[in-house]
């Protein structure tokens, strides 16, 4: 194992030249199992997987193993995307392509093994395969770049993710990891690096779009005898995952990203700030900086370099608006996470006064890429003013799920018709909520546009951190606005009064429109139309005077919901219907004839005494009486009582 | 659990601002949830007072200040979760336990929490009970979820 380490050390990452000789390309290939005498099990492993069930398979394998296949390895991996496929299974046969498999749970195990074992492959769960030159194919078999999933996809930054074992620092070192790390060190000063990163038009992959170079030029310009690198890792928006998946399938590129950042603003203290809750990444993190350090990737004087580094891992005690920069450094500082007046920037007043440069995680994931590659090659993708790739997490009602990554420059409805594939069980589309809790709704007539900062700033979406939820009709828009809104409100610091008050009146105005009313002659109908009126006020007040951009953008799900889908607005206010049916307090029941039994369950347990009817006889709902709580339709044993 | 307490205090010597939150969570993490007693000495360890680290813990979603049930069930309620349904049950998870989220039964046995995505977005809505995940859940599958949970700690 130390021979090992100080191999690679010495005859990789120290070693000047591009190519390397071929016997250490030999080592090399022996690391990354490129050429194995014995079968070898890629098992993805990360919270989604694990979630679908992927410890239990690779338990089931490695019993397997045991009594049929001694000697067979078993390899965690990381993801390589589509999550509705989890647990999936690769298997690769001694100088054979590999072979995928989906959905493989623990009861497929023995089948699927035996199977390929003696060349009667099953072709129900087979995904593709896929090898390189030198490989015997499966005749018959598509690839798996053919798959419309992978073949409209740019995979650069998650060129990595579900091909090796995170854990284990030589095989990225095989792949030609770090080894840019230790040139730039030992060959660049802080100024080029800036400048490289600055060629190629690096933009800030969180939302904003602000050039990667141009911030750390104004750190490193700074005057100041410490500065800070903070990789923002939190994540905030419910239902975005992609830089989880990245965290748990490619620890090391993104310690490799963060290493060359912090050299190029100076600074030598690096902080990872991790989202609360995601202990497996902290974990693989945890132990990918370890095994750095053992390497000397971190440390002092690095590679006799005359640089030092230090990298923290703190862990965020869970709120939403610590994605915003000053909330994040407040945080850090052991102080309530609120947001600050900006300027200063960080960059030139950060954590504890001092400059500090703050990247989110895909950001970071393509220096390295830049560093190796150069930013010709860089700028070669994606379009003009936006180039490289952008990462996407699709959730929803898709027939396809799972991190993506696609060319700048690639329709919307690239993304949902070809990678996608559509909508599950055959349903209406509806829209496409981007950007995570406080971006907007698009709906078919914009599909067109291309994914691209400049691009969507102009028709006034927000990219956010890449979430891509698709919604079908089975959702109500005024729920998904009211959803949304609550999460806000929940997570609203407090500081400032526009979004303080805002997000909880306009949840309440939402919430009046979503319920029915006990009496219509209270005045609760008047006080619903005045609250309904302010709505759109309410928001323009929050964009121009909210703090933050948690204020700012707290409306844009209403205002984008209000544009396209007025009309389901106006039917949930003046008619009281929800057409998606989801609206608890709208719906109205009915009861069918010919399977009530008469039973008076319903009519004893309804609240308002709506249900009347004869003992063995059917029942029948008054509707006028009706609030909608849906307790009858709870309690009945028959599915008498139907939804209207 | 004095002792841990020390234990923990002891890692943190210099007593910093910036280590008050690392701190709290380690705690959290040892005991389940936070003390006053534990509250009361991080806040002599580190020259802070009380009300300023009770503000600061409840700002945070992830401290709780009463100890978690025997079984601890987490709901995810992310968009995508959301989107297949996971409002529905919530309520019903509300409606069977009487308690709402971030609550404990009085019987100390069972409590629940909402967490805001959990990452198995495809396999929505996800709960988490006691360290293993259930996925696709329909509100229909709660009342029996509760019971068997109540039957095996009455068992137990």
């Amino acid at each position: 194992m130390e021979d090992l380490k100080t191999f690679l050390i010495q005859k990789v990452l120290l070693f000047e030249s591009d190519t390397l000789p071929v016997e250490t390309e030999k080592v090399l290939q022996q690391i990354r199992r490129d050429k194995t005498n014995v079968p070898v099990i890629h098992i993805s492993s990360n919270t989604s997987s694990i979630i679908a069930g992927s410890e239990k398979t690779l338990n089931a394998v490695q019993t397997y193993i045991e009594e049929n296949e001694p000697g067979a390895l078993t390899v965690r991996v990381g993801c390589s995307g589509p999550a509705n496929y989890e647990p999936m299974v690769c298997i690769q046969m001694p100088g054979k392509n590999k072979l995928f498999f989906r959905n493989i749970t623990e009861e497929k195990v023995e089948a699927l093994l035996n199977g390929v074992f003696h060349n009667d492959i099953n072709e129900d769960d087979l995904l593709g395969q896929a090898g390189t030159r030198g490989f015997e194919f499966w005749p018959g078999i598509s690839f798996m770049d053919d798959l419309p999933f992978f073949a409209h996809q740019k995979r650069v930054v998650l060129g990595n993710c579900g091909c090796y074992d995170p854990e284990s620092i030589e095989e990225y070192i095989a792949r030609g990891g770090y080894s840019t790390y230790v040139k730039t060190i030992r060959h660049y000063t802080y100024e080029e690096v800036c400048d490289i990163i600055e060629r190629s038009g690096l933009r800030g992959r969180s939302g904003g779009g602000y050039l990667t170079g141009l911030k750390w030029k104004q750190a490193l310009n700074t005057s100041s005898n410490a500065r800070y690198l903070i990789c923002n890792a939190k994540e905030s928006d419910p239902g975005s995952f992609s830089d989880r998946t990245i965290l748990e399938s490619d620890p090391h590129r993104l310690i490799e990203g963060m290493a060359i950042a912090a050299y190029a603003i100076g600074a030598t203290n690096a902080i990872l700030y991790l989202k609360s809750g995601s202990d497996y990444a902290r974990k693989r993190l945890q132990s990918a900086i370890s095994k750095a350090r053992e390497y000397g990737i971190i440390g002092h004087n690095i590679y006799s370099s005359g640089y030092n580094l230090e990298i923290l891992l703190r862990q965020e005690p869970g709120a939403f608006v610590c994605g915003e920069e000053t909330a994040l450094i407040n945080s850090l500082e052991g102080k309530r996470g609120m947001p600050q007046l900006k300027p200063p920037y960080p960059t030139t007043s950060g954590l504890s006064g001092k400059p500090t440069v703050i990247n989110n995680v895909e950001t970071l994931m393509n220096v390295p890429l830049i560093m190796q590659n150069g930013p010709e090659w860089f700028r070669s993708i994606g379009t003009e003013t936006s180039p490289g790739t952008k990462i996407f997490a699709i959730t929803g009602r898709g027939r396809m799920s799972g991190v993506v990554e696609v060319e700048m420059g690639t329709t919307l409805g690239t993304v949902l018709e070809d990678i996608v594939d559509g909508i599950k069980d055959g349903k209406e589309f509806k829209a496409i909520q981007l950007g995570g809790a406080s971006g907007s709704f698009i709906t078919a007539e914009n599909l067109d546009t291309p994914v691209d900062f400049d691009a969507m700033k102009q028709k006034g979406f927000g990219m956010g951190a890449g979430g891509f939820v698709v919604i079908d009709e089975t959702s109500c828009m005024v729920d998904m606005v009211r959803y949304y809104m609550e999460f806000i409100r929940n997570e609203s610091c407090g500081k400032c009064i526009p979004c303080r008050e805002g997000t909880g009146r306009m949840l309440e105005i939402l919430e009046s429109v979503i319920k029915k009313p006990v009496n219509e002659d209270s005045g609760t109908t008047l006080e619903r139309f005045k609250g309904v009126m302010q709505l759109e006020t309410i928001s323009s007040v929050m964009k121009d005077a909210s703090l933050c951009g948690l204020g700012q953008t707290a409306p844009n799900p209403f205002v984008s919901a209000l544009k396209h889908f007025r009309e389901e607005f106006e039917e949930h206010i003046f008619d009281r219907k929800c057409r998606a049916n989801v609206c608890r307090g709208l719906r109205t029941f009915l009861i069918d004839v010919e399977k009530c039994t008469g039973c008076t369950v319903c009519a004893g347990k309804c609240p308002v005494n709506a249900i009347y009817g004869t003992r063995l006889q059917p029942f029948f709902i008054v509707e006028d009486k009706c609030i909608g709580c849906g307790i009858c339709y709870d309690v009945c044993k028959f599915s008498a009582v139907i939804v209207k | 659990m004095a002792a841990d307490l020390d234990t923990i205090l002891k890692k943190y010597k210099q007593g910093r601002r910036e280590d008050l939150i690392p701190l709290l969570q380690e705690i959290q993490a040892e005991n389940g949830y936070l003390s006053e007693e534990s509250i009361i000495k991080v806040g002599g360890h580190l020259g802070l007072s009380t009300t300023k680290i009770f503000g600061l813990a409840t700002f945070y979603d992830e401290f709780r200040f009463v100890p978690s049930g025997k079984v601890h069930i987490k709901i995810c309620h992310g968009t995508s979760c959301f989107v297949n349904g996971s409002q529905p049950v919530i309520d019903k998870f509300k409606e069977e336990l009487k308690i709402l989220p971030g609550q404990t039964t009085r019987s100390g046995n069972l409590s629940f929490e909402i967490v805001s995505c959990m990452g198995g977005c495809y396999h929505g809505p996800v709960i988490l009970v006691n360290g293993e995940y259930q996925i696709h859940v329909r509100p229909e599958q709660v009342p029996d979820l509760v019971k068997k949970l109540k039957f095996i700690i009455e068992n137990d």
